[in-house]
């Protein structure tokens, strides 16, 4: 192994050490977050949502080296993510079906 | 016979196969995993006004182990550089720490789990229920201890707002005679217990499978290091490619669950 090749990777390490240190900012914060009364309790799910999507992007994009990645797996990504989401609606349309006045929370 | 492409990438991919394959694994994780989430939330927004818990489960002991976690993925990346930067020694301490760091995960989730199966809610004869954790459960005696409260409203069960008002726990001998049901915090208590335990329980086994897979590759699988140390850190960078799955999971669960 390269000396240059060595001193690529130290760079590397570095990013994932700043990587972690985000994390851990990211989970006080998320934790912080939650016991702010925001007035509107759907505010609180949305910022701990967002703040849980920015921590996933992290360990994704860096830990799992999806930034730089081929373009076979962001394919594979890309069908993955529209099921998923095809998933979800299509489970949570299920909610539009209930009868008028009976949903109560 | 040598099978091809462990190390050397293939020409119509561009990687070699273990990685394309656990790439499809992952894809077919985020699809059990979100089914899960979608129930989740079916069965959050479907519940009645007042009858979804809340601060059921202990925050500071989750947010321990999301940190715990998070550690953990940072040591298997450092152990698949350190392999890369041809430092067997370092790779053998950060996998160690790994290893650790998933024990403890398992112990600290095993310790919730037996908070729930040790706490009951008792439905008494004469309306009121009474809520706590079991003190004295022999069959043989004529009364049931718990350390807890009475409560005259089902309601109050699920509105557990413990951060804001503390509740006054003590212990409450029950005679058996004036119990009507009797029912632990288990998966079969109500819906948010069924998904908790759900969501939890699978999230923990692959927790427990990882581990065991990257526990060989610090064992008797670091063998290959000798012999053909570039498939051997192929191997490493696969496994921790779902051990990050399972911290990204996690991510998302620590949110839902405990905070929101």
């Amino acid at each position: 192994m390269t000396a240059q090749h060595h001193e690529g990777f130290d760079q590397h390490v570095r990013r994932y050490l700043y990587v972690f240190y985000a994390l851990l900012f990211g989970t006080l914060i998320t934790v912080g977050a939650s016991y702010i009364p925001f007035g509107n309790h759907a505010f609180n799910i949305a910022v701990a949502l967002c703040i849980a999507c920015a921590k996933a992007f992290l360990v994704a994009g860096f830990f799992m080296h999806l930034i730089s990645e081929r373009k076979m797996i962001y394919g594979l990504l890309g069908f993955t993510v529209f099921f998923v989401l095809g998933l979800m609606v299509l489970t949570l349309s299920a909610y539009a079906d209930f009868p008028p006045m009976t949903v109560t929370h | 016979m040598d099978i091809p492409y462990t190390v050397q990438p293939r020409e119509d991919t561009g990687l070699y196969n273990a990685k394309v394959g656990i790439w499809l694994f992952l894809a077919s994780e985020v699809m059990l995993f979100g089914a899960l989430f979608s129930s989740y939330i079916l069965l959050r927004v479907g519940s009645p006004e007042g009858y979804w818990p809340r601060g059921w489960l202990n925050v500071p002991i989750g947010t321990v182990n999301t940190l715990v976690l998070i550690t953990s993925s940072i040591t298997t990346v450092m152990a698949w550089a350190s392999c890369k930067m041809n430092q067997f020694g370092r790779f053998k301490v950060f996998h160690a720490c790994t290893l650790l760091l998933a024990l403890t995960f398992v112990c600290i989730k095993s310790y919730e789990y037996h908070d729930k199966f040790t706490h009951y809610e008792i439905t008494l004869k004469d309306g009121r229920i009474a809520d706590g954790h079991i003190v004295e459960n022999d069959p043989k005696a004529d009364h049931v201890v718990i350390s807890g409260r009475y409560v005259q409203d089902r309601r109050d069960l699920y509105d557990l707002e413990v951060r804001k008002a503390p509740h006054h726990h003590e212990e409450l001998s029950i005679p058996r005679s004036q119990i009507e049901k009797m029912e632990r915090y288990g998966p079969w208590h109500n819906t948010y217990l069924a998904i908790y335990f759900t969501l939890t329980g699978l999230h923990a086994l692959h927790v427990i499978g990882g581990a065991i897979v990257i526990g060989f590759l610090w064992g008797p699988g670091s063998k290959l290091w000798e012999t053909d140390p570039e498939r051997f850190t192929n191997r490493v960078e696969i496994s921790g490619l779902f051990w990050h799955f399972v911290d990204l999971v996690w991510i998302f669960l620590f949110p839902v669950l405990y905070l929101i």
